[in-house]
């Protein structure tokens, strides 16, 4: 082994943070496109129950994450609402992590200007709800009742989009964006194993093992994992947005921790050698 | 009484809710729903308890001049001055163009995130001094990595179509039977607790320590 490769070893681990930034930044802000996103079978999934969803009915939309993940849930979750509005499907959001509403704010005011859709008519915020899975269990029996006002203090029964909308049962789809707890997991275990509502779930790429079992019984219809996830959603969606141009910085990102796992063996490995001679 | 009263009230309301989960009968749902609904009152209140604590231990550590007390008064001037801002701008605090939504926006969203950025630094930078492989299970894990790692971003699938089908293989099969056996067993262990409590054979909520079994 070359003296090279194990002084390796000595490398300042500054550089490798300047070499993460360099391989992050500039493909963000060139957009180089090194490959295209391919759909995977989990992101079709998602996006073949949302295809399924009657135009006029109305969706649950869970945002249960906050800004530290939101580079991951952010673009799905911008995603799923410009695709539910575009096919004329009304959304109920809501969120049980506390940092949560704005970003649903932002998500469905967003999707709204694009396809003109009416905060109370199209779409409401419900936003946040303290109780995690007994959140989830009390809208089994009345969401008026669990949810009294909307996110800006409008009593529900005063909403358009709210009427008649009781419980699961008025829903064709579930939608959770997630990431931990309390989100997809807790959406399947009490509403989707009680109610059997269809779902479909949009989480970071950390926590998506966790739902390939749902995934692989059908309690999950859909999986989007991660920023990879996002892209492949956009791509089906025809609407290349944030996850896509992410997928660069992403894909030299991992490439370079591949590269520093091995480089980091191949000094280890010098470094033994030496030792031993 | 002062261990009897406590585990009746645990067995009356474990066993009701358990029933109660199971049946929709409005008799035992009307109930049910009340009791949830209660629950959910309490856990709202205890944000009230928190916040009263927070105050009540960083003002002591500040009045004190402990260890890092000037972190403390960033704390809670941020504390304290969103929960004033929020208020004061009462109903209108989340329009787009308001106080609170900047705060939100400049502070608690680019905090959070630069907080959760920072981890690809320290996993390419542990990737290069940690990850070692000493051991053949180190280098399946190893090749599981470089695998998922290629395998889930688009360069993988253009380097080769075999490298995403081998990462999907890794995450439906191996991985997927690993988690579901971990789901069944933690599963199995939350049963066990739920049937302890109820029981009262488990009484450690009632703060009596760890190993606190009749």
């Amino acid at each position: 082994m070359s003296p090279g490769l194990s002084s390796l070893k000595q490398l300042d681990r500054r550089w490798i943070f300047l070499a993460v930034a360099l391989l992050v930044v500039i493909p963000l802000a060139v957009g180089i496109h090194i490959a295209p996103v391919a759909p995977s079978p989990r992101t079709r999934g998602f996006y073949d129950a949302i295809e399924k969803v009657p135009s006029g009915s109305t969706v649950l939309l869970a945002g249960d994450y906050d800004p530290s993940t939101v580079a991951e849930n952010y673009p799905m979750h911008l995603a799923a609402a410009r695709h539910l509005m575009s096919r004329d499907v009304k959304i109920i959001g809501l969120a049980l992590y506390p940092g949560g509403p704005p970003l649903t704010d932002q998500v469905l005011r967003l999707a709204a200007a694009e396809y003109g859709k009416k905060e109370g008519i199209d779409y409401v915020n419900l936003g946040y709800k303290a109780g995690n899975e007994l959140v989830m269990s009390q809208m089994g029996s009345s969401i008026p009742r669990t949810f009294p006002v909307d996110r800006r203090g409008v009593p529900v029964d005063q909403i358009p989009v709210m009427h008649g909308v009781q419980n699961y049962a008025n829903f064709p789809l579930l939608v959770s964006i997630s990431a931990g707890y309390p989100g997809t997991k807790e959406w399947v275990q009490q509403v989707v194993s009680r109610y059997h509502l269809p779902m479909v779930a949009g989480v970071t790429a950390v926590s998506a093992p966790e739902y390939y079992p749902y995934l692989q019984t059908g309690q999950l219809r859909g999986l989007l994992g991660g920023m990879a996830g996002g892209a492949e959603y956009e791509v089906l969606v025809k609407h290349p947005a944030l996850a896509t141009r992410g997928m660069d910085a992403q894909s030299l990102a991992h490439v370079f921790i591949a590269l520093m796992i091995l480089l980091g063996n191949l000094a280890f490995l010098g470094e033994d050698r030496s030792r031993r001679r | 009484m002062k261990r009897q009263i406590p585990t009746l009230i645990t067995l009356v309301a474990g066993l009701f809710c358990l029933i109660g989960f199971f049946v929709p009968h409005p008799a035992i749902r009307t109930l049910y729903d009340d009791i949830q609904q209660w629950v959910i009152v309490i856990v709202g209140a205890t944000y009230v308890l928190g916040v009263a604590n927070l105050l009540r231990i960083n003002l002591g550590q500040m009045s004190a001049r402990a260890r890092d007390w000037p972190f403390k008064v960033v704390l809670l001037v941020g504390l304290i001055g969103t929960t004033a801002i929020g208020f004061s701008e009462g109903t209108h605090y989340l329009d787009p163009t308001s106080r609170f939504t900047w705060i939100y926006n400049t502070f608690y969203s680019s905090m959070s995130s630069t907080m959760f950025s920072l981890l690809a630094f320290f996993i390419a930078s542990a990737a290069f001094r940690a990850f070692r492989i000493r051991s053949f299970e180190a280098l399946l894990l190893a090749i599981a990595a470089f695998i998922l790692m290629i395998g889930r971003v688009p360069i993988g699938n253009a380097i080769h179509p075999a490298i995403p089908a081998a990462a999907d293989w890794l995450m439906e099969v191996p991985q997927n039977a690993a988690k579901r056996g971990i789901l069944i067993g933690a599963a199995l262990g939350v049963v066990a607790t739920g049937i302890r409590l109820i029981l009262g054979m488990e009484r450690t909520y009632g703060g009596r320590g760890a190993g606190g079994t009749s």
